[in-house]
């Protein structure tokens, strides 16, 4: 398969699909694959995909900081230990002096991309976030890749613009793409018990959309192993691949899995286990939580299912180095970023933290030639061996 | 390339050391695994064992200086900790007052002390039994035995069959390191020599004392030191069969002389695999959770290990060196990693006899 590679924020019309569309895996395979196949099947399946689709046999990553402007979020999810109310001791509002040095620096470890996110903040509108764009773009040239789906409506509805405006001035403002957040399940059974307030699933598909019309790529992640089941899972993958193959836009998937440690839903997890059953009134029960195998089988799967998205994230930031490594063979072609900066995963207790050398030693590790490239899937640099 | 070896394994055939060699050299992973699980299938069926146990560890003063090790201190430098048999007992108590289902195996092993005598570690272990008469006994690394041996003056036999008297009841593997001379003296100098540790372990198995056997990998080594290792221990394995379990230890860099990177988890299984293969007179792999991390471990389970080890409470040596895990899991924890991956967990006792325990 030929590799071309894109330029800067274009969408293709249509994407090349992978594998013939004859051979799509459908539905209710996938479930059958996630419920019942052995991991060791599914990841061969996977690794040969990878292999078709990435054959110089290249891992990439980025260089760039999450700069998290605000902790204070009216959406308040249970799975979620990084919001804040607005009147809390340790809310806090990013100000631009703190802000320009954390690039500073992104810029100086040689980083291309800032990832920035925040709360859906009640007293920030839209002219903050214009202001807080133009800013960063006069003094400093770097990827702004920002704002998850929920910001972006809370943004648009606070200002009384549809989506597609509010997106507009943003990418006017200096936004260059949209990270995957605030997923979790496209299934509003599961988003009702997770985040009630969080926007729908079909509200996020929406922004992703326009974001892609309007020429912006995006990622799409899912966050699992909290309270969904296997058709939540494929149905979320379903709705991803659909969009992809009217858009074109998403550029990877990441899935993770739920990191419990100091919020409302592993507390609540904690209590059923201890109790050993799902208590009356509840009408869930929050899953143990996700181990290696698990998390590689939905890793793999999604690598199998998202045949028209070219690249599948490892996420070592919630699985570590080591099976972060062991991914690459399960589906997972790239690394996602350094994080010189990470807050939200590391505000539940999890926190690997590493270099930009150690992410380069643990692909070369692992087999594969570390490379870094841009937002976009560009490969602006290898390191072979030695470097 | 597999095919040959898939073939020899198939049909009941050793591996040699060509083979072991090929497949440390191979990328093929996923035919690696199955070949692995299909084997270890063979010897423990869908079987994947845990123990409740605890660690201890005595001391920290050694008079080795292993350029690997995290943990050793001189007596009267900081961080040098030395327990008495006391406060053994103390922690001891400690720990089985705090669970419903008390832990059945203490796993004991500690730095080389320059000034206790013999009788320290006899009184410890006749202690402990008295204390305890049902707890088992898994005390003393290959290179500890030595050294009693060396500080008493008395053979090996002698050395050990003391010890068992006392109511030592297996031993752990630890101290293998490396064999090949080259590696051992760069890694550790003042060591044990690979064919002293074998020695140490021949006796203890001719004494009637079980015995695991390990390897520490991902270091400076290469894969031929990795496959002349378990050579030595199969040949030896062949002669006496005393060993239980074969545990790779993967190589810790923090706080060492010779620092370097953890190793890569795809390395961290795939040596499972191939021991799995070629160790074919070894009944059990460890994927020993302290060293591999809970999540590779749990993977180990479908590369051809049948055991994650235990509780272990309290874990110091690994720790010094940058564990990236906790120093306990649950029972519960441990069998939840084990069903997941496909396998029937067994809380196993130090023989890797199930354990009955009544409702």
């Amino acid at each position: 398969m030929k590799k071309t590679r894109q330029k800067k924020h274009t969408v293709k019309k249509r994407t090349r699909p992978c594998i013939p569309t004859s051979d799509r895996i459908t539905k209710k395979e996938a479930l059958a694959m996630l419920r019942s196949a052995d991991l060791l099947d599914l990841g061969m399946t996977a690794d040969n995909m990878r292999k078709q689709l990435h054959p110089e046999g290249i891992v990439s990553f980025v260089v760039d900081r999450n700069i998290n402007y605000t902790n204070v979020c009216i959406n308040k999810c249970t799975f979620c230990a990084f919001w804040r109310d607005e009147d809390a001791r340790d809310a806090y509002i990013l100000d631009k002096e703190t802000l320009f040095q954390k690039i500073e620096e992104t810029l100086d470890l040689g980083g291309t991309q800032i990832l920035i996110q925040g709360g859906l903040h009640p007293s920030l509108d839209i002219d903050y976030y214009v202001d807080l764009l133009k800013s960063i773009k006069a003094r400093f040239e770097i990827n702004i890749h920002g704002f998850s789906p929920p910001e972006i409506c809370y943004i648009a509805d606070s200002s009384d613009l549809t989506i597609r405006e509010a997106l507009r001035i943003l990418k006017g403002a200096g936004l260059d793409s949209v990270p995957g957040g605030g997923a979790e399940i496209l299934s509003d059974r599961v988003r009702e018990i997770l985040s009630p307030r969080k926007i729908k699933s079909s509200r996020w598909l929406k922004v992703m959309e326009t974001a892609h019309r309007l020429g912006m790529r995006t990622t799409a992640t899912m966050m699992f192993g909290s309270v969904e089941s296997a058709e939540d899972i494929i149905t979320h993958l379903d709705a991803v691949r659909e969009l992809q193959d009217r858009t074109g836009g998403f550029t990877a998937f990441i899935p993770w899995s739920f990191q419990s440690g100091n919020t409302e839903l592993g507390a609540k997890g904690k209590g059923q286990r201890a109790r050993n059953k799902k208590d009356q009134r509840s009408k869930f029960k929050v899953q143990n939580p996700v181990t290696a195998v698990e998390y590689l089988k939905v890793l793999a799967l999604s690598r199998i299912y998202l045949d028209n998205i070219d690249n599948i994230q490892a996420s070592w930031v919630t699985q570590g180095l080591k099976l972060a490594q062991v991914a690459l063979r399960f589906g997972a072609n790239d690394f996602g970023s350094t994080m010189i900066e990470e807050n939200v995963v590391a505000s539940t207790g999890v926190s690997f933290r590493t270099s930009k050398q150690e992410i380069i030693n643990a692909i070369r590790s692992a087999g594969f030639i570390p490379a870094q490239r841009d937002t976009c899937y560009n490969i602006l640099r290898t390191f072979e061996e030695g470097a | 390339m597999l095919d040959k070896i898939r073939n020899k394994v198939l049909s009941g055939k050793r591996l040699t050391e060509a083979d072991a060699l090929k497949l440390f050299q191979s990328n093929d992973l996923f035919p690696l695994a199955s070949l692995a699980s299909y084997v270890a299938e063979e010897k423990n069926g869908k079987k994947a064992y845990f123990v409740r146990n605890r660690h201890i560890n005595p001391t920290n003063i050694c008079v080795n200086r292993c350029r690997f090790c995290a943990f050793s201190r001189s007596i009267g430098q900081d961080g040098a900790y030395e327990l008495t048999i006391a406060e053994i007992i103390k922690k001891l108590k400690q720990g089985r007052a705090k669970s419903k289902i008390p832990f059945s195996e203490v796993h004991i092993v500690g730095g080389l002390h320059p000034e206790w005598p013999f009788t320290y570690y006899l009184e410890l272990v006749s202690t402990i039994k008295k204390n305890f008469p049902k707890l088992h006994i898994k005390a003393f690394t290959a290179v500890e035995i030595d050294y009693f041996s060396k500080i008493s003056g008395l053979s090996l036999e002698e050395t050990l069959t003391s010890l068992k008297r006392r109511g030592l009841g297996s031993m752990p593997g630890g101290g293998a390191e490396i064999f090949a001379p080259g590696i051992r003296n760069r890694l550790c100098p003042e060591k044990i020599s690979g064919e002293r540790w074998l020695a140490v372990m021949a006796a203890a198995h001719k004494v009637g004392l079980r015995t695991n056997a390990t390897m520490l990998y991902g270091h400076i080594e290469s894969y031929e030191d990795r496959v002349d290792h378990m050579m030595k221990l199969r040949r030896l394995q062949d002669r006496t069969g005393g060993f239980q379990a074969f545990i790779p230890l993967a190589y810790h860099p923090k706080n060492t002389d010779i620092q370097g990177s953890y190793t890569s988890g795809i390395d961290d299984l795939k040596t499972i695999a191939i021991s799995r293969l070629y160790l074919d007179n070894f009944q059990h792999i460890k994927a020993y959770w302290v060293m591999l991390g809970e999540k590779i471990s749990q993977l180990a389970l479908k590369f051809g290990a049948d055991d994650i080890d235990g509780t272990i409470i309290e874990e110091k040596i690994t720790h010094s060196a940058g564990a990236l895990t906790g120093e306990q899991l649950t029972a519960e924890q441990l069998s939840d990693l084990i069903i997941k991956a496909g396998r029937i967990p067994v809380e196993r006792d130090s023989f890797y006899r199930k354990v009955r325990r009544a409702q």
